[in-house]
């Protein structure tokens, strides 16, 4: 590994072995020093942080509300038609004051004092600048050397792909498409410049590092075992063809797979969860149809470090926003999409087998529930350590599932961010 | 909201919406998951579904069915296939009332409003307030008895703690 970085330095009985990521220790999940230093390092500095799709806000003026890391940001279309990202947070005393999720705005103005800014999150004026006057004389005002353009919002740094919105908070973070490295042909290939059409939210709240959720998207090895809907129907199966793909900082990562019959075999036989004699009472949910954009596979999930999974898997097709609550939580928010020029068929489709993901779906309440068992064990013995041996300790692309490769990918490169 | 003809429902009728009520939420608590698909109609709709997607006209569901038949195959999803956590439910029903009547293909439909909350108990655990909002819901004559035809359950609570595993 590299020379840690000062700044913050762990303890001997972390446990991080020596050359390799294939053991992670306990308190990477659970300590709140530890977690602190992360948002500083990965969410607020050196990273993009995904806010949202540029189809949520089509309109001048129009703006979503979120967060990167534990700071809240405005992404707001300004009169240019132009995506800019600030802080929700004013420069006089640090009022929160944008308080909706969603909603159009001309200016943004403070409730408290008034300061207003406008929509690139200039400070535009404030009241009783130059004082007021009484009695003949002037009271108050600012100090003349007071310049309103000293003390805009603070404005993130902003990258628009083919109609994702990702933003910094570090201006000297590396263009956007150099950060996506060897991802950017799976990213482009969800994304390829056509409109987007927003079909709803989730929002969950998941008692479990936020780790553990890009770990879970990075872990070709649960789904065959952990989701007996995956299996049966053959949307997710060990044998089915599937390449696991990284960037070269192991950060990013794409799981990539082919859908295939389903039903028993080989690799059904000593999976208990296997249902043989599962049928659905109305099988429209299972509807799915092969659309020209997959140029084959069936399924891709991406990772898009540190805060962004992109789904798409047969039909169904999300941005999964992580956002840190503290060591132990974190936010889930999905924002499920289509294309414009989907067919009202193709909508409805898309509805159907959304009841396989989110909070409630048949493939993905339960990663939820066993990521908070997750956390249940990590605090119980904080200097345990996991196991990410399946198909060994290297790290590489594989053109197979059976390995947690990914994972060690990612411990690799935030080993190195984090100076453990 | 149709004054005029919420008040030709009669008493009786009132009564047996209120007692369709208590039915569904005791079938949900005692968590009788197999008697609850016949409480709709064999073409229905039943939907969970965050406040914001259902004011912004968002389609979005959480859990989304369109037949008695996708009803029974969220309760084999979700007692046979996906893991979870153990819990208890307790529904509280109140402020119900009949938004009016409508006639459709010969047949009453009666559409009724009411706000409810959800506690969940895990085992080991204090209980907690897990989901609130209300039902949006039609109520047609079938087979005898009351089913509902459409139930949208419109939840204010911004986040799910953790999943949603049982119907609301």
């Amino acid at each position: 590994m590299n020379a840690p970085e000062p700044g913050f330095s762990a303890p001997v009985h972390w446990h991080w072995r020596e050359d390799a990521t294939s053991r992670v220790p306990y308190r990477t999940y659970t300590d709140e020093a530890l977690y602190k230093e992360e948002l500083e390092r990965i969410f607020y500095k050196g990273h993009w942080c995904y806010v949202g799709l540029a189809a949520e806000i089509p309109q001048a003026g129009d703006f979503k509300r979120t967060f990167i890391g534990e700071r809240q940001v405005i992404m707001v279309r300004d009169n240019d038609g132009a995506i800019n990202v600030v802080e929700n947070h004013c420069a006089h005393r640090g009022v929160a004051f944008c308080q909706q999720n969603f909603g159009k705005a001309k200016e943004f103005v403070c409730p408290y004092h008034q300061w207003n800014y406008d929509l690139k999150g200039n400070l535009i004026g404030l009241p009783f600048r130059r004082g007021v006057r009484q009695d003949g004389k002037i009271n108050g005002g600012m100090p003349a050397d007071f310049k309103l353009e000293d003390h805009s919002l603070t404005k993130l740094k902003v990258a628009e792909k083919n109609g994702v919105v990702f933003a910094s908070f570090d201006h000297e973070v590396e263009d956007f498409d150099s950060y996506l490295g060897e991802i950017r042909p799976w990213f482009e290939r969800a994304f390829d410049g056509r409109g987007l059409t927003i079909l709803g939210y989730s929002r969950q709240r998941i008692p479990g590092n936020w780790k553990l959720m890009q770990e879970n998207i990075k872990d070709p090895y649960h789904p065959g075992l952990l989701h007996t809907w995956f299996i049966t129907f053959g949307l997710w199966r060990a044998d089915q063809r599937s390449q696991m793909v990284m960037d070269a900082h192991g950060r990013h990562a794409a799981m990539i797979s082919r859908k295939n019959e389903g039903g028993a075999g080989e690799v059904t036989k000593g999976v208990t969860s296997f249902k043989a004699d599962m049928a659905l009472q109305d099988d429209r949910v299972l509807d799915v149809v092969p659309e020209a954009w997959w140029k084959g596979p069936s399924a891709c999930m991406q990772t898009i470090f540190p805060s962004l999974i992109i789904q798409h898997n047969v039909n169904s097709i999300s941005t999964r926003q992580i956002i840190p609550q503290g060591p132990d939580a974190f936010d889930f928010v999905w924002t499920h999409f289509g294309f414009e020029d989907d067919t009202p068929e193709m909508t409805r489709r898309r509805l159907r087998q959304a009841n396989l993901f989110g909070p409630a779906g048949f493939v993905s309440a339960d990663d939820g529930e066993v990521i908070e068992l997750s956390q249940v064990g990590f605090n119980q013995h904080p200097d345990y350590q996991t196991i990410t041996e399946l198909g060994g300790r290297e790290v590489g692309n594989t053109d197979h599932m059976v390995t947690e490769t990914l994972i060690r990918g990612m411990y690799g490169y935030y080993r190195k961010v984090m100076g453990l | 909201m149709s004054d005029a003809k919420s008040s030709a429902v009669s008493v009786e009728l009132r009564l047996r919406v209120e007692d369709l009520y208590g039915q569904y939420i005791a079938c949900l608590d005692e968590a009788r998951f197999d008697e609850w698909p016949d409480f709709f109609t064999e073409v229905c709709i039943y939907k969970v579904m965050p406040r914001e997607n259902y004011d912004r006209k968002l389609q979005l569901a959480t859990m989304a069915a369109e037949s008695r038949g996708m009803l029974i195959d969220r309760v084999y999803g979700m007692q046979n296939t996906l893991f979870h956590q153990p819990y208890y439910q307790r529904h509280i029903v109140s402020g119900l009332f009949v938004r009016g009547l409508e006639q459709a293909e010969g047949a009453q439909r009666i559409l009724t409003q009411a706000n409810y909350a959800v506690f969940r108990t895990k085992q080991n655990a204090l209980s907690e307030v897990f989901n609130v909002g209300r039902y949006i819901d039609t109520i047609v004559e079938d087979e005898g008895r009351l089913r509902f035809a459409e139930k949208w359950c419109v939840f204010d609570s911004e986040l799910i703690p953790n999943s949603m595993i049982y119907p609301i």
